[in-house]
C-alpha cells in the first residue's frame, strides 16, 4: 500500500536542504559512538541508497550515513521521458526520507576526500568510518570546446538528470520546426549503454508528432550499440529509418561520426567527416569514474575502478568499496540495476565482514528497458541474472537475452514492455528510497 | 578428460549446494591480495567456468525485487505482487516461464539462469513474507457484479474471493488489474498453460458473459485488498 505522504508531498515541504534538516533528518546518530560499526557511504544514488538500506536492514546495529551532495537524487534512467515532454521532472525525484525513517543518517554535503578512516566533506566535516563504500557515478571527458559550465548552459550532456534534463526539453520546445537536433554518443564504457539510442527515438517521436520538419543527427564514434538491431529495427518501423523521409541519421565512427570539438558559439560541432550546426546539441561525453573515486585514488589507468567482484572492496584500498557505475564489475552492464544489484551483494558481504561471518554466495541481475515509441506502446529489454565466477574474475551471465526481433517480434508483447517498464521504474525506486 | 571432470564437479557443486546451504565457506580475502586474474576455462567445451552455488533464497529473491517490489509487494502498475503466494504456486509458475509453457516478454530469459534448487529456495522465500495487495478503485457496481461471477465461476479453486495463498491458485485479490488482464490474454490465446477446469468454467463464462464479464472479474479482484 503506497503511503500516503509520498516523496512529492516531502519535497514540497522540505524545500531542498535546509527544509530536510528542518523536518528532523539527524547529521549525526546519537548512537554512532556507540555502534557495532559505523559504514559511510559516499553517494546517495542507485548504489549508493541501496547499500544503505541494504546494511541497515542486515544489521541495524551498523551505524549508517550517506553523504550525498543533492538534497534529492534524480534517476537519470527515465529521463528521456521528461526531455520528450511524456513525464514531468518531479517523476524522476527522490529524498531520503524514506531512508531516514529507517534509521540511516543522511549528510546533504560533498565529499572532497576520503582518508583511511573518515570522509572530509567540503562543508568541513570529518565523518568517520570502519567502512566506505563509493558509488560516485561517472565524469565526464568532454571535447575540446565543451565543458561543465557550457553543459549546464547551452550544450547539456545530461547524463545527470535534474537541471539539465529540464534544459534540454526546455530547448525542444523553444526550437522551430525544421530544426535539427543533434546527438553525440560516447565511446564504451558509459554509463547506460542504450540510453542514447532511446534519447534518439523518443526525440524522433517527438518531432514526428510536433515538428514533423525536423531532425535528429546522432554522431557516434562507434559502429554498433547495445540491442543495436532491436534499435534500428524501432527506429524504421516508427521513424523511417533508411528512407528519404527519416526522422534519424546515425553517423558511425567508420563513417567518421567521431565528435573533434565543439563551438558553442555557433552551435557547431566538428566531427572527423565534417562539420554539423544544429539548433539543440545534445553531447554525451566519454566517461570515467566520478571524480571523488579518482581523487581517493581508486581508480587505475583506464579511468574506472577495480575491485573484489564478491564483495566490491577496492584492489587499490582497504575497507572502501566501490560499486555502480565508477566499478570494475567485469561481466556487468554499467546501469542503474546494476548498480542497485552490486549494492546488494556488496553490503551483504560488508555486513559478513562486521560480523566476522562467512560471506554469502552472491546472485546479480540486471534489466534494462528502452522504449522506442509511445505512440504505438513499443518498448525492448535486455535482461541477465548472474552468478560470480568462482576464480572471481567475472560476474558471470547464467541466462538472459533481448526482446525478439523480426519475423518473432510480437507487438502486443512490445506493448506489453512499456507497462513494465514503468512497473519496474516504480519498483526499483521504492525499493531503494522506501518511498 | 580434464575440461569434462571440471564441469561435472561444477555440476555436482550446484547440486550440493542447493540442498539446503545458506553459506558457502568462501572467506573473505584481504583486499591487498587482489582481484584473482586466473583465466577461466577456455570455450573448448560447452561448459560454462565453473560460478559459486549456494545463494541463499533471501540473496537470490533480492535479484526480484527491482520488478516485483520489497518482498515481493509490487507498486505497479503491472509486474505483479508474488510475496505471500504459495511456494507450490511460485515453484509452477517460474517452471513453466523456464519452459516456455507459459510465453513471455522477460520472465523466461530470467527463469532459465537458475537451477531447480534455485527456484525452490527463492520461491520458499517469498511463500514466507506476507502478501501487500493494492486496493485499485473501480466502479462499484462493476465490482459487485464481478464477485457475483467470481462466486459462479471461480471460487472453487480461487478461494475467499482469491485471497487465500493455501489453495496455490496464486493471489488474485489486490493483484495488479494490468497484469490480471495480460494473464487472462494469454490463458485465453494459449500463450499460457490453462488446464482442463479453468478452462471448461472460463468458455462458459465467457459464452454466457462476454469479455464484460471477464473485466468485471478483474475489477472485483483488483480493488479487493
Amino acid at each position: 500500500m503506497k503511503k500516503q505522504f509520498n516523496r512529492r508531498d516531502f519535497l514540497k515541504v522540505s524545500g531542498g536542504a535546509a527544509g530536510a534538516a528542518a523536518v528532523g533528518i539527524s547529521l549525526y546518530s546519537s548512537t554512532a559512538l556507540a555502534a557495532k560499526a559505523r559504514v559511510v557511504i559516499v553517494g546517495g544514488g542507485m548504489g549508493g541508497a541501496m547499500a544503505a538500506r541494504h546494511i541497515k536492514k542486515a544489521d541495524p546495529a551498523i551505524d549508517v550515513t550517506i553523504v550525498e551532495q543533492n538534497a534529492n537524487y534524480h534517476t537519470c534512467f527515465m529521463s528521456n521521458f521528461v526531455v520528450t515532454g511524456h513525464r514531468q521532472l518531479d517523476y524522476l525525484a527522490h529524498g531520503y526520507a524514506g531512508l531516514a525513517a529507517e534509521g540511516i543518517n543522511i549528510v546533504i554535503d560533498t565529499v572532497i576526500g576520503i582518508d583511511d578512516d573518515a570522509v572530509k566533506t567540503r562543508g568541513g566535516k570529518s565523518i568517520a568510518f570502519d567502512r566506505c563504500v563509493v558509488s560516485p557515478g561517472v565524469n565526464f571527458k568532454f571535447v575540446e570546446g565543451h565543458s561543465e559550465e557550457i553543459s549546464n548552459t547551452k550544450v547539456t550532456h545530461a547524463w545527470k538528470a535534474g537541471k539539465q534534463t529540464q534544459l534540454l526539453r526546455d530547448q525542444l520546445t523553444a526550437m522551430k520546426d525544421g530544426g535539427t537536433v543533434l546527438i553525440g554518443a560516447p565511446r564504451n564504457p558509459f554509463r547506460c549503454p542504450p540510453g542514447p539510442y532511446e534519447r534518439t527515438a523518443l526525440i524522433a517521436g517527438y518531432l514526428k508528432k510536433h515538428k514533423p520538419k525536423s531532425k535528429v543527427i546522432v554522431l557516434d564514434p562507434k559502429d554498433k550499440f547495445s540491442k543495436f538491431g532491436l534499435f534500428t529495427e524501432g527506429w524504421r518501423i516508427h521513424y523511417g529509418y533508411g528512407t528519404e523521409n527519416s526522422y534519424i541519421d546515425w553517423i558511425n565512427g567508420a563513417n567518421g561520426g567521431s565528435i573533434e570539438a565543439l563551438d558553442a558559439d555557433s552551435m557547431t560541432v566538428t566531427a572527423e567527416i565534417e562539420d554539423f550546426e544544429a539548433d539543440v546539441i545534445n553531447i554525451i561525453p566519454d566517461q570515467k569514474a566520478g571524480h571523488i573515486a579518482e581523487v581517493a585514488g581508486l581508480t587505475d589507468d583506464s579511468g574506472w575502478c577495480p575491485v573484489n567482484l564478491h564483495t566490491f572492496e577496492s584492489t587499490l584500498r582497504k575497507n572502501i568499496h566501490v560499486i555502480g557505475d565508477a566499478s570494475q564489475a567485469k561481466g556487468m552492464p554499467k546501469s542503474g540495476y546494476a548498480a542497485s544489484s552490486e549494492a546488494k551483494v556488496c553490503a551483504s558481504a560488508i555486513v559478513a565482514m562486521i560480523n566476522g561471518g562467512n560471506l554469502e554466495s552472491p546472485a546479480y541481475v540486471n534489466t534494462c528497458y528502452s522504449v522506442l515509441s509511445f505512440e504505438p506502446k513499443d518498448a525492448i529489454s535486455v535482461a541477465a541474472v548472474y552468478k560470480l565466477r568462482q576464480d572471481g574474475s567475472k560476474i558471470q551471465k547464467m541466462s538472459g537475452g533481448l526482446t525478439p526481433s523480426g519475423d518473432k517480434r510480437n507487438a502486443a508483447h512490445r506493448a506489453r514492455e512499456v507497462d513494465y517498464a514503468l512497473s519496474w521504474y516504480e519498483n526499483i525506486t521504492s525499493n531503494t528510497f522506501a518511498d | 578428460m580434464q575440461l569434462k571432470t571440471f564441469a561435472i564437479s561444477a555440476l555436482a557443486a550446484t547440486l550440493v549446494a542447493g540442498c539446503g546451504a545458506n553459506q558457502t565457506a568462501v572467506k573473505s580475502e584481504a583486499s591487498d591480495k587482489g582481484a584473482t586474474k586466473s583465466a577461466p576455462v577456455k570455450a573448448k567445451a560447452k561448459a560454462k567456468p565453473a560460478v559459486i552455488a549456494g545463494a541463499s533464497g533471501a540473496m537470490l529473491a533480492s535479484t526480484c525485487e527491482g520488478c516485483h517490489g520489497t518482498d515481493g509487494a509490487s507498486t505497479g502498475p503491472a509486474t505483479p505482487s508474488i510475496g505471500g503466494m504459495s511456494e507450490d504456486y511460485l515453484i509452477e509458475a517460474m517452471e513453466e516461464f523456464r519452459d516456455g509453457d507459459t510465453q513471455s516478454t522477460i520472465m523466461g530469459r530470467i527463469a532459465k539462469g537458475y537451477t531447480d534448487a534455485e527456484i525452490v529456495a527463492m520461491s520458499e522465500y517469498y511463500a514466507g513474507v506476507d502478501y501487500v495487495g493494492v486496493a485499485q478503485s473501480a466502479d462499484s457496481s462493476t465490482v459487485a457484479k464481478g464477485e457475483q461471477l467470481h462466486n459462479k465461476y471461480c471460487d472453487k479453486c480461487h478461494h475467499d474471493g482469491g485471497s487465500d495463498a493455501s489453495d496455490d491458485s496464486g493471489i488474485l485479490a489486490g493483484q495488479w488489474a494490468p497484469y490480471l488482464q495480460y494473464t487472462m490474454e494469454d490463458f485465453m490465446n494459449g500463450d499460457r498453460d490453462v488446464g482442463r477446469k479453468m478452462k471448461k468454467k472460463m468458455d462458459i463464462l465467457l459464452a454466457k458473459e462476454g469479455q464484460s464479464g471477464l473485466n468485471a472479474i478483474i475489477s472485483y479482484y483488483s480493488s479487493q485488498r
